[in-house]
């Protein structure tokens, strides 16, 4: 599925750059990529000036366009405050980033090999009662979500945080779609050495299917370290909030440092921003096979 | 959440895994053992649907014909009142008004700015990926931190925010975007904040669309003497992005419905600016927990978004596309 990285053969209409009209719309292009490209970035080239900078810098009547002395005591001021828990909110926000998308791969992707291999006589049903959930659409169900949590006593807890977003439906229907797309030849050689389900699934399937594995781990991890909604919603002690409701918290407090905030800002996408380094190949394919993650 | 693209796709599947299964018969070490198997597989993954999925949704069904405050086990049982109440509450009535207006805006932007980024993007012949990861960056970021950025840094209502720091070089007065009514500015970093993050996302949807585009038809194209630029674009490129074009808009709309990050962090919950969710959310999960309202007004959301979305899968005949 390597589309997006494909350089040969992408539609150009032909002889375009050839006319006046072309040279004219080549030069009209390049502008507009540069005006795109210069206020995609702004916001970033905001969060790293805001954040290195002392607050009288930030409420200069005049615009500094970068601080002329780096302030990188700002972390410490952060992580020293203590009104907000920053320490704790990444800590939380880790844990429900790992272990969230570790329990969601592992349940969908057993689920799914199960649906497409396994022959049972009820497989089908139980594969439309998992699409129909599809359909409902996920944030108009965190009031109901938050009633069956609190009444098993899981609210502010990283348990109430993580286990009800497990099981996601979307990514046992992808699981399923890829093994059933996965060669037969494989799992038929190890089953005639003897090995069960179990064995095919973790011994051979698993590990040759890593680069689907990373694609959906990458976008699952990004959206729960993003996400906001429902950590706002179980979150009501703030030994439980995530970084995203620490953040958030931090705007309505009294008294705001901008400088503090946005280096909370530049710590806390920093792991995604690495995601992105290294991972965009994998991340490129989760977009593009699952269309989307919410 | 492309339910409709999945009903089809899975029917296609299930069919085909059918197929297989009936050219084997038997070849499974028996009826019991693989029942067991796929339980042992499928069990889990089932038993958490059951208690965070399926009985969220029945509970509030239930909660929906009583009067629920402050408790999940209520008792006074009040038909369909919770339902005609939030139909009547002008609050509930004007978020919805405030949804319509937002989505007025953010689809028709969203679909145009990402389908023009992936066409700039696709065109370039020079560090097309360099390109490419800068619209695709601010996805890594969350709606808390645009937000944050965009209503203390680009929008701030003093002076030293960016947009009032360029009106004031021209000599413009402050605006407190935010909060000013009339005109309604409040607009401006609400749509812009969300085209900033999920623009990338469809431009990515959009150039795995464009890479499917066959050359031929392009070179067929020039044949007939198509004049490239517009011509090409409207009768070939247009048509061929046709199933992607009507994922982004289907995905978009439901994204939309269950806008809540960006309006609660930058403006709050507040009556001229609130969107179903944070509507419901206050109703339900704030000093009152009303639950009964909140359940029936969840549901009341849950459908339009379905009818909503069955009617634009119905008008763009989904399926019919294939992809």
């Amino acid at each position: 599925m390597a589309v997006s990285e494909r350089t040969t053969g992408t539609p150009q209409p032909i002889g375009f750059s050839q006319t006046a009209f072309g040279r004219v719309g080549m030069v009209l292009r390049w502008i507009a990529l540069f005006i795109a490209v210069v206020l995609f970035l702004l916001p970033f080239y905001l969060i790293l000036r805001n954040a290195l900078s002392t607050e009288a810098d930030i409420t200069a009547p005049s615009w500094t366009l970068f601080p002329s002395h780096l302030q990188w005591g700002n972390i410490k001021e952060l992580f020293d405050d203590t009104q907000v828990p920053m320490a704790r909110a990444l800590y939380n926000s880790a844990v429900v980033g790992i272990l969230g998308t570790a329990g969601q791969l592992l349940l969908a992707s057993m689920a799914g090999y199960g649906l497409a291999r396994i022959p049972y006589r009820h497989a089908d049903k139980i594969f439309y009662a998992i699409v129909a959930t599809l359909m409902i659409p996920g944030a108009v169900t965190f009031i109901p979500s938050f009633i069956v949590v609190s009444s098993l006593g899981w609210v502010s807890s990283l348990r109430g945080l993580i286990i009800p977003t497990l099981f996601s439906g979307f990514a046992a229907f992808l699981f399923r779609q890829y093994f059933l797309g996965f060669p037969r030849e494989l799992e038929e050689a190890a089953r005639v050495d003897g090995a069960g389900y179990f064995g095919v699934f973790w011994r051979i399937v698993v590990p040759n299917s890593l680069p689907f594995f990373a694609a959906l781990a990458a976008i699952t991890f990004i959206g729960n370290w993003n996400s906001f909604l429902w950590p706002l919603v179980i979150g009501q002690d703030s030994s439980s909030w995530t970084i995203q409701v620490a953040m958030s918290t931090f705007i309505t407090a009294q008294t705001i440092n901008i400088h503090e905030l946005f280096m909370a800002v530049a710590v806390s996408i920093l792991p995604l921003v690495l995601i992105f380094a290294f991972l965009q190949r994998y991340l490129i394919q989760g977009v593009t096979q699952s269309g989307i993650k919410d | 959440m492309s339910a409709p693209v999945t009903t089809s796709r899975a029917e296609d599947a299930a069919t085909a895994g059918e197929r297989r299964r009936r050219r084997r018969p038997g070849r499974q070490k028996g009826i019991a053992g693989n029942a067991l198997w796929f339980w042992i597989f499928v069990g889990p993954f089932v038993l958490g649907l059951l208690v965070f999925s399926y009985l969220p949704i029945i509970w509030s069904l239930v909660l929906s014909f009583f009067e629920a405050y402050n408790t999940a086990t209520p008792s006074k049982f009040v038909g369909l009142q919770n339902y005609i109440d939030m139909l009547k509450d002008h609050n509930f009535l004007s978020s919805l008004g405030t949804f319509t207006i937002f989505a007025v805006f953010i689809v028709p932007l969203t679909f145009i700015l990402s389908l023009a980024l992936a066409l700039l993007v696709n065109q370039v012949k020079i560090a097309r990926a360099f390109f490419r990861s800068v619209f695709f960056l601010p996805t890594a970021c969350s709606y808390v931190v645009a937000s944050l950025i965009w209503r203390l840094s680009i929008f701030n209502g003093v002076r030293f925010g960016l947009a009032n720091t360029i009106l004031g070089w021209f000599g413009i007065d402050n605006i407190a975007w935010l909060s000013t009514v009339s005109p309604p500015w409040y607009w401006l970093p609400i749509v812009t904040v969300r085209l900033w993050l999920q623009l990338g996302f469809y431009m990515i949807l959009f150039i795995a669309g464009l890479q499917r585009i066959s050359p031929t038809l392009y070179e067929a194209a020039y044949v007939d003497g198509a004049k490239p630029g517009w011509q090409v674009f409207r009768y070939i490129t247009l048509p061929q992005l046709r199933a992607t074009s009507i994922a982004v808009l289907i995905l978009n709309l439901i994204a939309a419905y269950q806008a809540f990050d960006e309006f609660y962090n930058l403006i709050g919950n507040v009556n001229y600016a609130r969107p179903p969710l944070v509507y419901l959310y206050g109703i339900s999960l704030g000093s009152i927990q009303d639950l009964g309202h909140g359940s029936a007004g969840a549901l009341i959301l849950a459908v339009i978004i379905m009818i909503v979305t069955l009617l634009q899968a119905r008008i763009f005949g989904f399926g019919k596309a294939g992809d």
